[in-house]
């Protein structure tokens, strides 16, 4: 091919101007929107807010306030997430799983449907729907307003100056922070937004430390493990309080992963320097409430929901299955989680945790329903529960089955928050990581890695309660 | 591609809150049968996800942090019986160097040739957001500049000078608080002028300091007026390939600079067909 005649002429004038050409052509337009901007605006004699705003940044981007606060808020929000969906959580899953489950057998009855297939749309279907609605609308519908407040008003950049002092010593890129704040949204997006950063090495520590973040989906499981578990083991004033500490310890606990595992991969596979840059901070913004209530509610809420309805779906589905095709004596549900208990045991939780980790691959929202339908299932039966049908129970009991039917201590309750922080990405966010790498390889390493980590940490964490006599 | 006689305001615009721009039709994500493009770019942070919501009607996430939108977000809305479409470009602070968002902000802006570009730019940052319009003016003069946030400038005591921006930068220059939805009907009718404009814009030019310099892209500028007549912004084309601009170089060794041509009757007429995605 022949070179261009204009390339040509762009090389030979090129090498006649001053090496640091480049600049000049930067300081022309900066001198020139600089006189723009001069002769435009008029200014009052003095702006009273700044005053205002910069009182709040020194606190809440504060060395050691900046984090305080930092806790402060997460805390409050869950605080007031579990606190308050306590009540509407009991009243829909009154309406939906008890009321509503017993009604649909009358008329599968009155329809005189087969066996297998009451079972599989009521018992299997059905509920585990009807479950996934009960418990995690309302405290969605909490937590997604206050949390687009806390963004509206200009507070995650915030978090981000905080975090980027952090991430800037553990090796990566300061914009990580930004994407990671991103990923508490959804791990999708995040790792769609690394795109921000222009080093491919430091894009790639944030591809793979995005899933650290805990993501719209793993909220309410949190939320959730946290208020039955963990709530539950507090005197009752306490509950609420004891439940929200739990959840904010494993958000800390995941930026803190996310700045090891970062240190780490710079350190070896990912050696390079650091990217210096400038984040900039947005004047605070009086947040909109209504305007926020109800795209939050509609955006986040409802999506949200609707992705876990129609992976509860099928994923109810297939527990009914498994409950109840039989191979040689035992359901299929049983061998699998006989197969999987010696690597549940090391984990510090159990084969049916595990099995149910499998069964709801697509979606991660759906686990603790799978984990109460098989646990009720497999184990000692208590209520009086069918083969694969799901417990209709309130948050007290739900407990008080898996202590007694599970075998469940604290130990499990505690090594299956910390598993929900680390695990694989879910199945979109695996896609967009694909997507955004074209490389088979680091795309099984953010899949994998989080796994890896999270078996290690738990299988700790279990040696460490049975050396010291939890477990 | 004929439209309906009169817009439908009564229903759609009771409840809008935007009932002053009663012109307006949200057409959402169907920008289909467009009749002309609008690209929408500014720095990060400056609103303009608000703007594009509050043109298409869409709820394209919104956040007060900078670099919140990476991707090409495209939506459409009917003004004055003319269907536009909106593409919603990564906000970026410069087309200077290169990071993958800015490439796609600047890519679409020379290739995509859109029929008028609104650069969304905070009052209270204008001398740095100033920065990005003066580049997207070296790449296209059918622009028009969005001062979003006037609201908050004036409660920290700033007033704009509107004519006199506008006369600095020779395009239109519009305020607008597109929280609160005011200013979106100036901005649509200065959007609808420039791109029905006949005429070029005379959009301020950055004469570079250093003389050596400026003789170098004069010069080369014109060399590529020789050899592809008519290219809109030859003054650009030469300073980006003086800077060794790689995608740049690539499109002139591969000929695809004759992309960059104009069209001689200005604005593009309804009879172009979908133009291939940039």
């Amino acid at each position: 091919m022949t070179r261009s005649p204009i390339l040509d002429e762009t090389d030979r004038l090129r090498a006649e101007l001053p090496e640091n050409f480049r600049d000049d052509i930067v300081e022309s337009l900066y001198a020139e929107a600089a006189r723009i901007s001069a002769t435009s605006l008029s200014h009052a004699e003095r702006p009273a807010r700044p005053t205002l705003d910069k009182l709040l940044d020194r606190i809440l981007t504060h060395r050691v306030w900046g984090f305080l606060a930092m806790g402060v808020l997460l805390f409050g929000v869950f605080w007031f997430t579990i606190a308050g969906a306590a009540v509407p959580s009991d009243l829909l899953s009154g309406l939906l799983v008890e009321h509503g489950h017993e009604q649909l057998t009358r008329l599968a009855r009155l329809l005189s449907l087969p066996d297998w297939m009451s079972g599989l749309l009521v018992d299997g279907v059905y509920l585990s729907t009807a479950w996934v609605v009960a418990v995690m609308l309302p405290p969605m519908a909490i937590f997604f307003p206050l949390f687009t407040i806390l963004e509206d008003f200009g507070y995650l950049p915030r978090v981000a100056f905080n975090l980027d002092r952090l991430f800037a010593k553990a090796g990566a890129h300061g914009k990580q922070a930004l994407t990671m704040m991103m990923g508490y949204g959804c791990n999708a997006a995040g790792v769609t937004a690394t795109r921000v950063i222009d080093s491919p090495r430091e894009r790639l520590i944030a591809v793979i430390t995005n899933n650290f973040s805990i993501c719209n989906g793993r909220w309410p499981v949190l939320i959730l493990l946290g208020t039955v578990f963990l709530g539950q083991l507090a005197p009752p004033p306490l509950a609420a309080v004891v439940a929200a500490a739990s959840v904010t310890t494993v958000a800390a606990l995941g930026v803190l992963t996310a700045l090891v595992v970062s240190w780490g991969l710079s350190r070896t596979v990912l050696r390079g320097a650091t990217s210096v840059y400038s984040l900039e901070l947005p004047p605070y913004r009086p947040p909109r409430v209504w305007r926020t209530l109800y795209t939050s509610l509609i955006d986040r809420t409802l999506k949200v929901l609707r992705r876990a309805v129609t992976m509860a779906a099928p994923a109810g589905a297939v527990t009914w299955l498994i409950s109840n095709i039989t191979v040689a004596d035992a359901s299929l549900a049983a061998h699998l989680v006989d197969l999987l208990a010696p690597l549940g045991w090391l984990m510090g939780l159990n084969g049916i945790i595990l099995l149910a980790y499998l069964v709801a691959v697509p979606a991660n929202e759906i686990v603790v329903p799978t984990i109460l339908m098989l646990t009720m299932t497999l184990g000692t039966n208590l209520f009086g529960a069918e083969q694969g049908v799901l417990l209709d129970l309130g948050t007290a009991e739900t407990a008080t089955v898996l202590v007694q039917a599970g075998g469940w201590t604290l130990l499990t309750a505690v090594n299956l928050m910390l598993f929900t922080l680390l695990h694989n990405p879910c199945g979109t966010t695996i896609l967009t990581i694909w997507h955004e790498t074209r490389s088979a390889t680091w795309t099984a390493v953010a899949t994998l890695l989080p796994v890896g980590l999270g078996i290690v940490v738990t299988s700790l964490t279990a040696a460490v309660a049975r050396w010291a006599g939890w477990g | 591609m004929s439209t309906t006689p009169s817009p439908p305001t009564t229903n759609a615009c009771g409840t809008c809150a935007l009932n002053n721009a009663a012109n307006l039709r949200r057409l959402g994500v169907d920008p289909s049968g467009h009749d002309l493009v609008v690209a929408l770019a500014g720095n990060p942070n400056t609103g303009k996800s608000t703007v594009f919501n509050a043109l298409t009607g869409l709820r394209q996430h919104v956040g007060n942090w900078a670099g919140k939108t990476v991707d090409r977000a495209e939506g459409g809305f009917e003004y004055h019986e003319r269907r536009y479409k909106l593409v919603d470009l990564p906000g970026t602070y410069s087309l200077l160097s290169t990071s993958e968002d800015e490439d796609i902000a600047r890519d679409f802006l020379v290739f995509g040739r859109p029929d008028v570009t609104a650069v969304v730019v905070d009052a209270t940052r204008l001398e740095r957001d100033l920065n990005l319009v003066l580049q997207i003016l070296q790449i296209t003069t059918r622009v028009v500049v969005a001062v979003n946030l006037v609201d908050e400038a004036r409660r920290h005591g700033i007033t704009v000078d509107f004519r006199h921006l506008s006369r600095e930068l020779g395009v239109p220059a519009v305020g607008m608080a597109a929280r609160r939805g005011t200013g979106i009907e100036d901005l649509l009718d200065a959007l609808e002028r420039v791109a029905l404009s006949p005429d070029s814009f005379d959009g301020r030019r950055v004469v570079h300091r250093n003389r050596r310099l400026e003789r170098a892209v004069s010069h080369l500028a014109e060399r590529i007026t020789q050899h592809v007549p008519g290219v809109t912004n030859p003054r650009w084309v030469a300073l980006r390939l003086l800077e060794g601009d790689p995608a740049l170089e690539r499109a002139v060794a591969e000929g695809r600079l004759r992309d960059l041509v104009a069209d001689p009757a200005g604005p593009r007429s309804e009879t172009v067909p979908e133009e291939p995605d940039a």
